[in-house]
């Protein structure tokens, strides 16, 4: 359940949705809400960053940790989801509709080399032994 | 693992490792079970902590020496005094209950991570000045505490008798039903019974509990529900290499008295120390423990530490207790270093929740 497949994914647990018109959405993962538990704060990137692949560019802070976000792919950020700020936990609700900011690519090709949802629940099965 | 940890997982606990201990970190959400315990009822396993009897002639001699709070406050039987164990430098080995059952039954429960170095060092010190003494860890025993406004109610609900025999018991006060052992204390700044019992009975007491609606609640409520109580906790907000002046407890420790305790010489001698303080976080954020605290006072730069930092889901804010020098005063701004960014947090007497309550 749990991992969409019209998703890629980063290593790091960060969602990427490709948009027709070229943009992306990005959030953090079912996998990686449920490690961190009831989300209480979330910091995102300022529109207009610009940001290389791995970057940290947000802080999503749960009851028990802080996490930091990486970029999963190089771009700029248009966009971002400004009332999650003030209701974190409906990332527990569904991960995959409370999405953290939005990018306009600049190398494509990295999206590509993203995870699909099958080699991202091999990693999720790895690390949860 | 406690007796209770295939009930755990029954109820679906996500289970996590605490000090070898294999314990539950919460049934679901943290933040629900925080809330049910403010507002109704919930109960926590806590039978990785120890209780300890001791008995004999004179337990009360032996233990004016062993411990910083003075035992001639129990002067009823059923009666407790919370308390810190202190190195002869004055560091804490550990803090713990000591409930008056008799001139010579006493019973002490202590910290699960200490459990073992507390005892050694009992040991030791019967050895040297009580060897008659008779000390007994009693891992045959569950603990459960049952907290909430509703507590105490559920559980004359599921225990009968318990009522008549508990619903006088002031703060602090413990008795004897049956096969339980029924204290009103707790560590979440709730109304509540912690119940001690035989640990084969602790699985249908716990399902009956649950039963009459008490929400089973994991270790991640327990730190967040102390920390608003303004709680110590063991390890993180003091160890042997703090004494209880600069650790909130000065009012654990009796000085006045001609008694003299372990570690008494040593806290006489102490200079002026650093305090413990609440922190209520003004900038947006989360405390957590470690982060360091900054700032001017007088024009001298100051430095500290927080020991604990959390969300506080009933204040919806960040807050902390926090180890700074003695010239900070209440209402005080500080900054406490969080990332790449300085953020701004008052100065607060705690507790920050009582009795469902903010008080901050």
């Amino acid at each position: 359940m749990s991992i969409p497949t019209n998703l890629k994914y980063s290593k790091s647990h960060e969602w990427v949705k490709s948009e027709s018109d070229g943009t992306v959405t990005i959030g953090i993962s079912h996998h990686a809400q449920e490690l961190l538990g009831d989300m209480v704060f979330i910091e995102l990137p300022e529109v207009g960053r610009q940001l290389s692949q791995k970057e940290e560019c947000a802080v999503a802070e749960s009851v028990k940790a802080a996490a930091d976000v990486y970029a999963p792919i190089s771009g700029e950020v248009i966009a971002v989801n400004a009332p999650l700020v003030d209701e974190p936990g409906k990332i527990n609700e569904d991960a995959y509709s409370a999405w953290l900011f939005k990018m306009k690519p600049s190398n494509p090709s990295e999206i590509d080399a993203l995870l699909d949802a099958t080699a991202y629940a091999e990693l999720v099965a790895s690390e949860s032994h | 693992m406690t007796p209770l940890n295939q009930t755990h997982r029954d109820m679906n606990a996500k289970m996590v490792d605490f000090g070898g201990w294999d314990m539950p970190l919460h049934y679901g959400s943290q933040l629900d079970e925080h809330h049910k315990v403010r507002q109704d009822a919930g109960m926590f396993d806590v039978s990785h902590m120890l209780p300890v009897d001791i008995k004999g002639d004179d337990v009360r001699g032996f233990l004016r020496r062993l411990v910083a709070n003075n035992v001639d406050k129990l002067t009823l039987p059923g009666k407790a005094l919370y308390s810190c164990m202190l190195t002869p430098q004055g560091g804490i080995i550990d803090d713990l209950i000591i409930y008056f059952l008799s001139e010579t039954w006493f019973r002490i429960v202590v910290n699960a991570g200490t459990a073992d170095k507390d005892l050694a060092w009992m040991l030791q010190q019967r050895d040297t000045s009580a060897p008659h003494l008779e000390i007994t860890p009693r891992r045959d025993l569950a603990m459960i505490a049952v907290q909430g406004p509703n507590a105490r109610a559920k559980v004359w609900q599921v225990v009968s008798g318990s009522q008549a025999a508990t619903e006088a018991l002031k703060p602090f006060q413990s008795a004897v039903v049956e096969q339980y052992f029924i204290a009103r204390t707790g560590y979440t700044g709730e109304d509540g019974f912690e119940i001690m019992l035989p640990a084969t009975d602790a699985p249908t007491f716990w399902k009956a509990l649950h039963a009459a609606g008490v929400a089973p609640a994991g270790l991640g409520a327990r730190d967040t529900l102390r920390l608003e109580a303004g709680m110590n906790l063991y390890g993180q907000d003091m160890d042997e290499s703090k004494h209880p002046m600069e650790s909130g407890l000065a009012w654990t420790v009796d000085l006045k008295s001609e008694r003299d305790f372990i570690g008494k010489q040593a806290l006489l001698n102490a200079d002026i120390t650093p305090q413990l303080v609440g922190l209520v976080l003004i900038d947006r954020g989360v405390l957590r423990s470690h982060q360091e605290v900054v700032g001017l006072k007088d024009g001298i730069e100051y430095k500290g530490e927080i020991t604990s930092g959390g969300f506080s889901p009933t204040m919806n804010q960040s807050i902390a207790l926090a180890r700074i020098p003695a010239q900070i005063a209440i209402d005080d701004e500080v900054n406490v270093l969080v990332r790449d960014k300085k953020l701004r947090a008052k100065v607060v007497k705690y507790p920050f929740v009582r009795n469902g309550k903010v008080l901050v």
